[in-house]
């Protein structure tokens, strides 16, 4: 098994390898403060507020009946927290950073994660003057809504199809970190379509520039979350079997 | 856990080389060059709304930042630590 996980860390660098050829300039993360026009700000907040509505009723659900969680929600916050503040440098010369978030989807799904991914968002917004308070609802949509949901999709599909545990981990959480930018891309497209190729046009240039910084930040968010999902395996089973998350314990 | 060592091996190896192979760029953040291609599709576009509280300057905005991660990673090393705690405890007590 570990001979395989090798091979497979191989071709991820052999990949690597290649971007760091390709040279382009990056885009998007929060959508700025102010720059989305209002018409799609309350069409945004609109689509969000239901997902952290349900979130909250599922938080306090969690917590009534079984208060030993908060320690391992606090956990996946935690997680949250660390990510979205690594900024980490991207061989396009741009930075940009993790979400966290596909972490704690596949511990507690994607409601959960949709209030916790907010609470980042605001955090950020307020503190760090990342994103705004005007364009949060389309951001929570697309990091706190959109990244869990894939995260949660690509975790039960990949279990169904028996891939090893520590893959569909992986892969649960890069794709939950791309799936993220690409609707932030998708957002901006459609508030500013392209004159001449209009919101398609639009779109493929703001995904386009920031796939390739991306790619390499999610395979990095992919092997952080299966790390810490061994810790967790490792110290915490008891916690793990509450949540009906199946995992061998790591050696 | 050698598993673990060997995964922390290649995260740092995809964020050293991108350093090495770029050392005159200034990894500038991404939601700033967002703005950018806003303002190249449609010029005439004026933000209507601004921040709420803007930061004082960049040294405090990375105070903020070390502070972000230094509160989440001090939890995580608290989460693992009492865990590690526990089990290493259950453990004596079933010996005993």
């Amino acid at each position: 098994m570990r001979k395989s996980f090798f091979w497979f860390c191989s071709i991820l660098m052999l990949a690597s390898y290649f971007w760091v050829n390709s040279f382009s300039s990056t885009h998007a993360m929060h959508i700025a403060e102010g720059f989305l026009p209002i018409k799609w700000v309350i069409i945004w907040w609109i689509a969000f507020l239901p997902f952290l509505f349900i979130g909250i009723l599922q938080l306090r659900k969690l917590f009534r009946n079984s208060p030993e969680m908060k320690m391992v929600l606090g956990l996946s916050t935690a997680f949250a927290f660390v990510l979205s503040a690594l900024k980490i440098p991207s061989v396009t010369g741009s930075s940009s950073h993790p979400t966290g978030l596909g972490f704690g989807t596949i511990l507690f799904g994607p409601m959960i994660m949709s209030v916790v991914g907010f609470v980042v968002l605001l955090f950020q917004s307020l503190l760090l003057a990342h994103g705004g308070i005007t364009t949060l609802g389309a951001n929570a949509f697309s990091m706190a809504v959109l990244g869990p949901f894939v995260a949660y999709g690509v975790y039960k599909a990949s279990k169904k199809m028996n891939v090893h545990h520590n893959v569909s981990i992986f892969l649960a959480a890069a794709l939950a970190n791309l799936a993220t930018y690409v609707a932030t891309s998708f957002q901006l497209a459609l508030a500013f379509p392209d004159s001449v190729n209009g919101i398609i046009g639009s779109f493929m240039k703001f995904a386009s520039i920031f796939a390739i910084t991306q790619i390499p930040l999610s395979i990095v968010e992919g092997l952080l979350t299966v790390m810490v999902l061994n810790f967790l395996a490792k110290y915490n089973r008891e916690e793990l079997s509450t949540l009906n998350v199946q995992m061998k314990e790591a050696k | 856990m050698k598993k673990n060592l060997f995964l922390l091996f290649v995260i740092l190896l995809f964020i050293i080389v991108p350093l090495a192979y770029n050392t005159s760029s200034e990894f500038a953040g991404t939601d700033g060059k967002a703005v950018d291609a806003i303002e190249s599709i449609n010029p005439k576009y004026e933000p209507w709304f601004s921040n709420v509280w803007e930061l004082p300057g960049g040294e405090v905005e990375s105070l903020l930042f070390a502070l972000q991660a230094a509160l989440g990673a001090g939890f995580i090393g608290y989460f693992f630590g009492l865990s590690k705690g526990k089990k290493n405890g259950n453990k004596k007590e079933t010996l005993r």
